[in-house]
């Protein structure tokens, strides 16, 4: 049996459909790919949670560290990593939006400047953050500190790894996620609002304030709360700038040294004299870092939610 | 309050030949102005030499099949083409005496006098009230009372103020798309515009609300001169008292709305008009 097309003989379209069995195998790898991360997630979070939930008490969450760390609490990495991000974000957020906004609003896109400025966005968002951590250190604290020791006639003050400068770095390293979250919400806003707002006689600053900021708003607050999630992690940018292996009192001054949860995790799994001792309250710390991170996130989430709401009318 | 679609006539069909709203007035000075404009996107002519004139507290419609530059023009009047890149013009622009292309034309006051309404609604995501005093605040009106009659006095004759008179402190992005657009036709009245330019303002709304929006047209043209862009000939023998048609890039004929849509002088308006093309 064969059959004719254009005057050509061509086999016969087959009865049954070939097995799908590619496809069935595709559905079950992506699947599989897809339960491994929860399961990572969940495997992550469950072990710090099963060992760590008994540590975590009022005395440990307002304690200081006894004992060669072998005992006591952890206040003063929390409160050093809540200071730290809390100066970070001072520095981060009005930089990187007003990066933002100029790149998106007032740069012309092909000029040599802008396209200098965005390639260094984009090359700092891959500097590894160690690197970062010597910057600081060579630039902050050595150029930056010691000049202004200099200048103000000072015994050795800004010239020393200290609170702002650490804050200073951690700026600097979560820069980019700022100026990208920022740019791409402004970019998400419709032209429409553009040239409704120019159409109205605004120049363009009062449509950048009154029309393109308050919509680009909930991004830009979930950029910042994620850059500071992410800042109250990390480590290397903070080892040589500012954080202290242990302190016998809170920082008061931007000068102050501090303790912070992330290297604090670091020196408890690695510096301890008594491993099995420790152990609990690495879990502790680990479990109050997590809690930390995610509860930032979920705020983060909440309130994107809460402010897309507001802008569509539905309140 | 309920829309009555009847009452808005086709002019076409029921003005008398004689009536003299039909016919602009020639002998007062033209209000809008182009000579010899020419515009190009990059290397690519998108008006090839425009001239027209256009009498105060008129309807001119300017109708023409998609991409013969009808927007474009309507744009340039207060230059919002500014915000595309590359984009070169010759020739002359004017209202009234302002010379629109100028150099040293400050672009926000003209764009104050010379109101605009887009094709999509756009309301900003703020209460009611806030869209229509928009541009009053820009202009620094800071006083509660002022801002409150004003808003009231554009609502009205927006024809939207029953509507929302009791919901003005509610987001402007619950309302309906023709609720919508006419927001957005206060909004640029509030700030007494001379001008209304509008670029299909009813391609996005259903038939009623269309029919609102042209009825609004005719009642506005009293204190604004109107330049309608519309795809629909219908629409434009309903509400405008002239009607350019263009192709190419070039204005094939302007004229009097029911002479060009009854016995147009050139074959190309004849074809588009009867649906030969377009």
């Amino acid at each position: 049996m064969s059959a004719v097309i254009l005057g050509q003989k061509v086999a016969p379209l087959p009865a049954v459909r070939p097995s799908d069995a590619p496809g069935r195998a595709f559905t079950l790898l992506s699947g599989f790919a897809a339960l491994l991360i929860v399961l990572m997630t969940a495997l992550i979070i469950g072990d710090v949670v099963v060992h760590g939930w008994q540590t975590v008490t009022w005395e440990f969450l307002s304690g200081v560290p006894r004992q060669g760390m072998t005992e006591g609490g952890i206040w003063p990495a929390i409160y050093g990593s809540l200071l730290l991000v809390v100066l970070m974000t001072f520095a981060l957020v009005p930089f990187g939006v007003g990066a933002a906004i100029y790149l998106n609003e007032y740069a012309n896109p092909d000029a040599p400047f802008t396209r200098a400025v965005r390639f260094s966005v984009h090359n700092l968002a891959g500097v590894p953050s160690i690197v970062f951590g010597l910057f600081g250190l060579g630039f902050f604290v050595q150029f930056v500190g010691m000049q202004m020791d200099r200048a103000l006639g000072l015994d050795v003050t800004w010239g020393q790894p200290a609170l702002i400068w650490a804050s200073l770095t951690l700026a600097l390293l979560n820069l980019p996620v700022v100026i990208v979250t920022t740019e791409e919400s402004l970019r998400a806003v419709p032209r429409e609002m553009r040239e409704a707002s120019l159409a109205l006689g605004a120049t363009r600053w009062q449509t950048i304030r009154h029309v393109l900021l308050p919509q680009a708003m909930p991004g830009i607050l979930t950029g910042a709360i994620l850059s500071v999630s992410r800042g109250a992690g990390e480590v290397a940018p903070i080892l040589f700038t500012g954080a202290a292996y242990f302190l016998p009192y809170l920082p008061t001054s931007p000068t102050d040294q501090f303790m912070e949860l992330g290297y604090h995790v670091f020196v408890l799994a690695t510096q301890s004299p008594d491993v099995d001792a420790t152990k609990p309250l690495l879990y502790g710390t680990v479990l109050v870092l997590l809690l930390m991170t995610l509860l930032l996130n979920l705020t983060a989430m909440l309130l994107r939610a809460r402010l897309r709401a507001n802008l569509a009318g539905r309140s | 309050m309920v829309t009555d679609v009847p009452t808005i006539r086709t002019r076409l069909a029921d003005a008398p030949a004689t009536d003299p709203a039909a016919t602009p007035p020639q002998a007062s000075p033209p209000h809008l102005v182009a000579r010899d404009f020419h515009l190009f996107y990059g290397s690519n002519e998108a008006l090839k030499g425009v001239s027209l004139e256009i009498p105060a507290r008129t309807v001119t419609a300017i109708i023409g099949p998609s991409g013969c530059g009808k927007s474009t023009l309507l744009r340039s009047f207060n230059r919002m083409n500014d915000l595309i890149p590359n984009v070169r013009v010759t020739g002359e622009l004017r209202i009234s005496e302002l010379n629109v292309l100028a150099r040293d034309t400050d672009v926000v006051d003209l764009r104050r006098r010379v109101g605009m309404v887009f094709q999509r609604p756009n309301p900003f995501p703020k209460s009611i009230f806030e869209n229509v005093v928009f541009g009053l605040r820009l202009l620094g009106v800071k006083d509660r009372g002022e801002l409150e009659v004003r808003a009231e006095d554009s609502l009205r004759r927006a024809a939207l103020w029953d509507e929302v008179k009791d919901r003005l402190d509610h987001s402007a992005m619950a309302l309906s798309g023709g609720q919508q657009q006419r927001l957005c036709i206060a909004r640029s009245m509030a700030i007494e515009p001379e001008v209304l330019l509008m670029d299909e303002p009813a391609s996005a709304l259903d038939p009623t609300a269309t029919a609102r929006v042209e009825e609004l047209i005719l009642e506005l043209k009293s204190r604004y001169t109107i330049v309608v862009v519309t795809h629909n000939m219908q629409q434009a023998a309903r509400v405008s008292d002239r009607t350019a048609f263009m192709m190419q890039g070039e204005l094939v004929e302007f004229g009097d709305t029911r002479q060009l849509f009854t016995s147009p002088h050139k074959k190309l308006t004849e074809d588009y008009i009867t649906g030969r093309f377009g």
